[in-house]
């Protein structure tokens, strides 16, 4: 890649940082060059974050209807997957899987709710909110 | 700025990946110049590695180049020195042994995942636990961390707690709190015997790893995942040529899967090792890190739908790649024999 040819498209995933290519100058030589972005790494990055969010506008859904529970919304929106969560607490992820059943949620202990709440950052009190 | 005195004389660099950058900037500042690529090429970091096995959200580890902290261990020898690492079971004890480091004026590596950094932009936060910065001191007023992380721009100030959770974020490549320091300061390699050794290795690594998953023979195995892509679920498979894209491209490497930066690495080390071959072979590698960005844009287009699905058609770029970069590695063995 040449420098002239290193992308400046802007990326809005970088937020107005810039990265830096290593890119050959006009003498031939290779060195670094400051990148705005490039249009590429936006659609990739904007897939892989668009992918959990779909997950948890769907898990939103299912919190409404009684299909799913506020864990999943969470879990997801912390761009998390079962068995992420369920390194992060320290749990089974079978275990996971099952609190993440409406009905046990529920029931779920104080212990493992604050368990939960710590992995996600987030205050246990709220971790039955959804929204 | 009421910083202790180590923040003083350290210098914050940008560099294109995180791990290189932090070596290159940590033997910088004990003493011995190091560009980025040098630290990279020298560490032998570049390789390509398909580990189905390994999921991230779902999806295989692809990487391209060696595993975190290569280039922490791999440095060492060529440079004769020492790092120190040391990991914690507890959070309050690697908390307690960072301050102490920096209250004592060192410059500290880290491991973090990314997540939990706030100074990151919000898409970049992903549960990527394999992310190095450097600690260069702490504001005695707020107890704020000096961070230089070698993929922004400028030095940024991290909140305790917030680096706390970062550094013991858990998950695949959990960073346990990781710290590194030099033990004893870097000198000066013999480049004619230290950069042939490397380049070496990472030949070997490339075309001889007696594993079909390492090397070319792992982009060989990536051809054929994506040859066999569901067509019926075009989601599926567009998640999971993108996260190739992803791995190649955004993921701290400068583009090219890397393949630019050890491409200046080559040119960096012709003069130093005698060898004006190498230079050559740099002029080649670039076209090839050129083949992986025609290959990523082609990727993106079939993501947005502006070029019809055909995974198979990404499968045959790869094979294309894989075969350049085979005929590549075997020449630049011979060029170092």
């Amino acid at each position: 890649m040449d420098a002239a040819d290193v992308p400046q498209e802007g990326n809005a995933t970088h937020e107005g940082q810039r990265r830096a290519v290593y890119a050959r100058d006009a003498e031939g030589h290779l060195g670094l060059v400051l990148s705005r972005g490039w249009q590429v790494e936006e659609i990739v990055t904007r897939q892989a974050v668009e992918t959990f969010d779909e997950l948890a506008a769907a898990a939103l859904v299912g919190v409404r209807t009684g299909e799913r529970s506020p864990l999943e919304y969470h879990m997801y929106r912390a761009r998390m997957d079962v068995s992420l969560l369920a390194q992060a607490t320290g749990l089974w992820r079978w275990r996971v899987r099952r609190h993440l059943r409406p009905a046990v949620f529920a029931r779920l202990s104080p212990v493992l709710r604050a368990r939960y709440a710590a992995a996600l950052d987030m205050d246990a009190a709220r971790l039955s909110e959804a929204g | 700025m009421a910083a202790s005195a180590s923040a003083a004389s350290f210098a914050h660099r940008q560099a294109s990946h995180c791990e290189s950058g932090v070596m290159s900037a940590m033997v910088c500042h004990h003493g011995l110049p190091l560009s980025e690529p040098m630290a990279f090429g020298l560490g032998s970091a570049l390789a390509f590695a398909y580990l189905p096995f390994i999921k991230l959200s779902g999806l295989p580890l692809v990487s391209y180049r060696m595993p975190p902290g290569a280039i922490i261990r791999g440095l060492q020898k060529p440079l004769h020195f020492s790092m120190r690492t040391e990991t914690f079971r507890r959070s309050e004890a690697g908390v307690a042994r960072l301050d102490e480091l920096l209250d004592a004026g060192r410059v500290v590596g880290l491991q973090v995942s990314v997540f939990w950094l706030p100074f990151m932009p919000p898409d970049f936060r992903f549960h990527f636990n394999a992310h190095n910065l450097i600690a260069y001191g702490r504001d005695e007023t707020s107890g704020d961390y000096l961070l230089s992380d070698p993929v922004l721009e400028a030095p940024v100030r991290c909140a305790s707690a917030d680096l706390a959770k970062a550094r013991f974020a858990r998950g695949v490549l959990a960073p346990k709190g990781l710290i590194y320091y030099p033990a004893s300061p870097p000198r000066e390699p013999d480049w004619k015997k230290a950069l042939p050794a490397a380049i070496k290795k990472t030949v070997r690594i490339m075309i001889h790893t007696p594993l079909p998953i390492i090397g070319v023979r792992g982009i060989e195995r990536v051809a054929r995942a994506f040859e066999r892509l569901p067509v019926a679920d075009p989601a599926a498979a567009k998640r999971y040529i993108g996260h190739l894209v992803r791995m190649q491209e955004e993921i701290g490497t400068g583009g090219g899967g890397f393949r630019f930066m050890y491409a200046a690495f080559l040119e960096e080390a012709a003069p130093l090792a005698g060898r004006p071959a190498l230079a050559e072979l740099a002029a080649e590698l670039v076209d090839i890190g050129d083949g992986w960005r025609e290959f990523a844009l082609a990727t993106a287009r079939m993501i947005r739908d502006r070029d019809p699905l055909e995974p198979g058609r990404l499968a045959a770029l790869l094979r294309a790649q894989a075969g350049r970069e085979k005929t590549f590695f075997a020449a630049l063995g011979k060029a170092v024999k």
